[in-house]
């Protein structure tokens, strides 16, 4: 760790300000990666700008459209009752990440905003390109069993581990984004981004930006859901494969669906193929596995790895059973 | 208030009593003299453990370690590391401070900061020491270390069945009646099975603090397991008389054997104090709790076991293979249980280290036999599948009624009464003979058995009572605790010996200054520690008996009357207590049975234990709270050891990957589901006066080998090689 200054607001545009004259500053909130990332050495800023005083812990339902502050706490954002009662599959997946210490002071910003858990990235001795571009990757011929499936590069194979994250791209929740330019607006799904070649880049914030809030649509998806995590050990592990998975079924019939998957790839990935394959059919375990099958397109295991071509289609049908029986 | 107090209890320990399977230990029980002596200073903060003393002046080290696997150090550039705020030295072998003991020819060739030597990564090379910890590790950090990197080898699996890699014999070949006879049994099974290193990660980091005084007077506050071990560590590496040493390590956040010698990076510590003239304090950082104070060994083992066609045993052959280290040499009694635990006219045995530039391992909780029973239970597990036959029918048919490999008797053995009550206990009837044949919903169920066995020890050891006219006892001895309950062992000891309630007695441990004992290893400590506090009380005993003779005082006076009519303020006595004779005639051991219920999920492959009964047949049961605490924390470290934990290292850099507790797993309170603790609590009439064996070790021995038969018995796949993630059922 070296020496930083720690800096404190309460004020939005303050913040604004100092980040964006600093090219060695970055905001601080729950700190429950970014703290790590420090003492390893992954993470080297000048200056911490502590954002948790920030007016953005809000959470309200405004024409139908649920906001939440970006500074909201995992947990406060799991208890809410309107999470409860609308987005059930949200609350599922807040509950299935870290701890209930960690999620106690963890923000909803910061769970966007963290980092993989590579463990090539934490070493800085040994090769990274999201560490350090052109270093190479330590996971692609070496310990990749927690590794990406979807979207990979040659020059990065590591996954976003946020289970949060994997619920909001399902639910089509959209990013609301403040720069010193004003606001701007874009879908949760194009937040996050794939490694290509630039890999040391995670998502489409810019430097400068500040995620304010973000924004769920009141859509239905609470009666048949599921988050399904699979996992080393029951609590506190990263997920080898989650599945969020919501339907609504109308006469027998599934009139929408919405899947998405954690642990396997640089981004929640949305399966969007796989919900528009059932759409307009009926909640059998053949279609669940057929629309595991489609989501599978294009899926590339590196060795350590390999068994989450197996897994994944797997934890879909099974997510996609439990939430049909929800009803 | 104190009768409210009353109805609480009671309320509660209808509570407890009345779930199922809590009956063996009800709450009362916990709340009775079997307390920790130390519970509440533990869990209020009182109980001071040694990173939490605070010295006048004390000052902060941070270790530098390398980041190569195998070569020389070029040179260590310190300029930096230096002028940062609040740094007082860097220590390195670029400026070897004087310690007598590693000026001197041979030894260890691991004498920290006396060579430019690198023998594996994350090795300590260099320790800063400065005013805050913050500031020393800012200024470690700045160190830079330049290199000449040599080839390395790091592969424990490949290294195997390459002949070019060096094998070490670890231990003697071991041969009854013929050799390799499975092979021509009428039924054979012949499998290999693997496990990964294993690290002892307590909850407490490793580290000291070390106050060098001035005429060579040195008081350090340590986390071993053994003061007086580090005591004469610290005698011979800096050649000054044991009285100048005082160790101190009243309270120890977990050993599980990694802190049963004194690691280099201790040694920097007291070298640090010497030459600063300040007391140095050196807490080590989680990852490093990877690298510098050992593990438990990778293992290879491939196992043959023969048997005639109606189920007897006709001969089993263990082979080994352990990870050590290339500058030093560690082994363990991996192969040991075969050779006495069936009933077999033909065993042999063999077993081999392979020296890799690795950290050198050190004994891990059931150190060798856990390893081992892990391979020879699941084979024994196979062998029952192959002939048809329950596994519980095999194992009782194969039980032996002496010790084969030494012929001679057992001091005392019970098994085959374990094994009923434990099957009787977690419904061994419910168990399916055809794998995967138990459905509950999306998860498939399977029942397992494994046996473990661990030698019963008895070493020698010191204890002063003194017993004090107020009616209060001090007992004293340089023993350890690093969790099982030692001083509560030994208080219940005392208690029932003189009859003076739990509350009055003290036990007195963790410093070097008190009568000697050996250290808290191998399940030793309540019987050779216990077996000294007996002759001290039966020796306070009759001194008192006497006295109140002449005094002309009744033989039942109380021994604070007798002290008052003598004006004796107290009397005191030592006893030292070490084996009879009679022991070297019999084979001494405890055993445990462990039957474990588990469920595999049908599509994801995660594997629940969900019921646990362990049974332990370890002698008269003396401290019934902290035996069964033992059992719990065996079963939850079996868990682990069966589904979770792996070290990573990556042998392209040599580093380990997942060093840390969020990858790294052990397991979490979900992992673990009731556990059920039977003791058969029968004393052994040779080995101590208690009748009490140990039990520390046979609490996770056998455990993994219990969870990968039940994952066979549910899923009809045998995983062979631990942890057994989703990954490896779904794939098997």
């Amino acid at each position: 760790m070296i020496n930083f200054q720690y800096l404190r607001t309460t004020a939005v545009k303050t913040a604004l300000n100092l980040i964006v004259k600093d090219p060695k500053a970055v905001f601080i909130a729950g700190g429950t990666n970014l703290i790590d990332l420090m003492k390893r050495g992954v993470a080297t800023p000048e200056k911490l700008i502590d954002i948790n005083h920030l007016p953005l812990k809000d959470i309200e339902l405004v024409n139908n459209v649920l906001q939440v502050g970006a500074l909201t706490s995992n947990t406060a954002l799991a208890e809410h009752i309107t999470v409860k009662q609308q987005f059930p599959l949200l609350m599922l997946a807040l509950q299935s990440g870290a701890s209930a210490q960690l999620r106690n002071v963890a923000t909803v910003g910061g769970n966007m905003m963290q980092r993989t858990r590579c463990g090539y990235f934490y070493d800085i001795t040994m090769p990274c390109n999201k560490r350090e571009p052109g270093s190479g990757c330590g996971a692609i011929n070496g310990y990749n069993r927690m590794h990406a499936i979807f979207g990979t590069s040659e020059s990065c194979i590591a996954v976003h581990p946020s289970d949060m994250c994997v619920a909001l791209v399902a639910l089509g929740a959209q990013v609301v984004i403040l720069g010193h330019k004003g606001e701007r607006k874009i879908n949760f799904s194009d937040f996050h981004r794939l490694p290509g070649t630039t890999p040391e880049t995670d998502n489409n914030l810019r430097k400068g930006e500040l995620i304010t809030k973000i924004q769920i649509p009141i859509n239905g998806f609470n009666q048949n859901y599921h988050y399904l995590k699979v996992r080393d050990r029951s609590s506190y592990a990263f997920a080898l494969v989650s599945v969020a998975a919501a339907l609504i079924i109308k006469n027998g019939l599934i009139s929408d669906a919405r899947l998405a998957m954690g642990g396997v790839a640089h981004k929640p990935w949305r399966l969007t193929s796989s919900e528009d394959f059932l759409k307009g059919k009926a909640g059998t375990t053949a279609n669940f596995e057929a629309a595991a099958q489609l989501a599978m397109k294009d899926a590339k295991s590196f060795g350590e790895n390999d068994f989450k071509l197996k897994l994944a289609p797997n934890a879909i049908v099974e997510a996609l059973t439990i939430a049909k029986s929800k009803s | 208030m104190e009768k409210l107090l009353l109805t609480d209890e009671t309320s509660m320990n209808q509570v407890f009593t009345e779930k199922d399977g809590y009956n063996h230990v009800s709450f009362l029980d916990a709340i009775d003299e079997n307390d920790r002596v130390d519970g509440v200073a533990k869990v209020t903060g009182k109980a001071k453990y040694f990173a939490e003393y605070q010295l006048p002046g004390l000052t902060y080290g941070v270790l530098v370690t390398s980041t190569i696997t195998k070569g020389k150090i070029v040179d260590i550039d310190t300029k930096a590391a230096k002028n940062a705020p609040g740094v007082l030295d860097v220590l390195s072998h670029m400026n070897k401070p004087a310690v007598a003991g590693y000026e001197q020819e041979g030894g260890s060739p691991m004498k920290i900061f006396y060579t430019d030597q690198i023998f594996y990564n994350g090795q300590p090379i260099a320790l800063v020491v400065a005013n805050t910890f913050e500031r020393a590790t800012y200024a470690a950090s700045l160190v830079k270390v330049s290199y000449h990197k040599e080839a390395f080898n790091t592969d424990f699996k490949s290294s195997i069945k390459d002949e070019k890699v060096k094998k070490l014999q670890g231990q003697p070949p071991y041969k009854r009646g013929m050799e390799d006879a499975y092979k021509t049994a009428e039924v054979k099974v012949e499998q290999v099975y693997t496990m990964p290193v294993e690290t002892h990660n307590p909850m407490e980091l490793h580290g000291i603090i070390a106050d060098w005084r001035t005429n060579d007077q040195v008081t350090v506050y340590a986390k071993t397991q053994g003061v007086k071990a580090t005591q004469n560590t610290i005698a011979n590496v800096f050649k000054i008389p044991v009285e100048n040493i005082q160790v101190n390590s009243e309270f120890v956040g977990g050993g599980f054997g990694m802190a049963l010698r004194t690691w280099p990076l201790e040694i920097a510590t007291i070298m640090a104090s010497k030459q600063l003239k300040k007391p140095v304090k050196l807490v080590i950082t989680r990852d490093q709790m990877f690298t510098m104070v050992g593990n438990r060994p990778a293992a290879y083992q491939k196992i043959g076991l023969g048997a005639t066609k109606e189920g007897k045993i006709t001969g089993i052959t263990h082979i080994a293979f352990g990870q050590s280290a290339t500058y030093e040499n560690f082994t363990e009694g991996v192969v040991n249980m075969t050779k006495f635990m069936y009933d077999s006219e033909n065993v042999n045995t063999n077993y081999y280290v392979i020296p890799l530039d690795m950290g050198v391992p050190i004994w891990m909780r059931g150190p060798g036999e856990a390893t081992g029973a892990f391979a020879l239970e699941s084979a024994i597990d196979e062998m029952a599948h192959a002939l048809n036959m329950d596994p519980l029918d095999f194992r009782i048919k194969n039980d032996p009624e002496k010790d084969l490999a030494q012929n001679r008797p057992f001091s005392s053995k019970y098994i085959k009464e374990a094994y009923r009550l434990g099957a009787e206990q977690i419904g061994w009837k419910n168990r399916k003979m055809i794998p995967g044949s138990l459905i509950d919903g999306s998860w498939q169920v399977g029942y397992g058995v494994s046996i473990g066995v661990f030698n019963a020890s008895r070493g020698r050891a010191s204890v002063k009572g003194i017993l004090k006219a107020d009616g209060t006892l001090v007992l004293q001895s340089a023993t350890s605790d690093i969790g099982p309950g030692t001083g509560t062992g030994m208080t219940l000891i005392a208690s029932r010996l003189l009859n003076i309630p739990v509350d009055k007695i003290v036990f007195e441990l963790g410093d070097s200054s008190l009568p000697p004992a050996p250290s808290q290893g191998g399940s030793a400590t309540l019987s050779t520690v216990g077996s000294a506090v007996n002759d001290v009380c039966v020796s306070l005993k009759s001194t008192i008996a006497e006295l109140a003779a002449n005094s002309n005082m009744d033989a039942h006076a109380h021994f604070t009357e007798v002290l008052k009519k003598n004006n004796l303020p107290m009397i005191e006595v030592t006893k030292q207590s070490q084996a009879n004779a009679e022991a070297k005639n019999y084979s001494m051991y405890s055993f445990s049975i462990h039957f474990v219920q588990v469920k595999v999920h049908q599509l994801t492959g995660v594997v629940k234990v969900s019921k646990v009964v362990s049974v332990g047949d370890s002698g008269k049961i003396v401290s019934p709270k902290t035996a069964r605490s033992q059992m719990v924390g065996g079963a939850v470290g079996g868990i682990g050891m069966a589904l979770m934990e792996e070290a990573l290292l990556d042998n392209r850099y040599g580093r380990y990957i997942n060093n840390n507790f969020a990858d790294y797993h052990v397991p979490v309170h979900a992992d673990v589901p009731e556990i059920d603790v039977i003791f058969i609590d029968k004393a052994d009439p040779i080995i101590n006066p208690m009748g009490a064996k140990g039990m520390g070790e046979i609490a996770l021995i056998g455990f993994a080998g219990a969870v990968a038969n039940a994952v066979f018995n549910a899923t009809g796949k045998r995983i062979r090689s631990l942890p057994i993630t989703p990954d490896k059922i779904l794939q098997a």
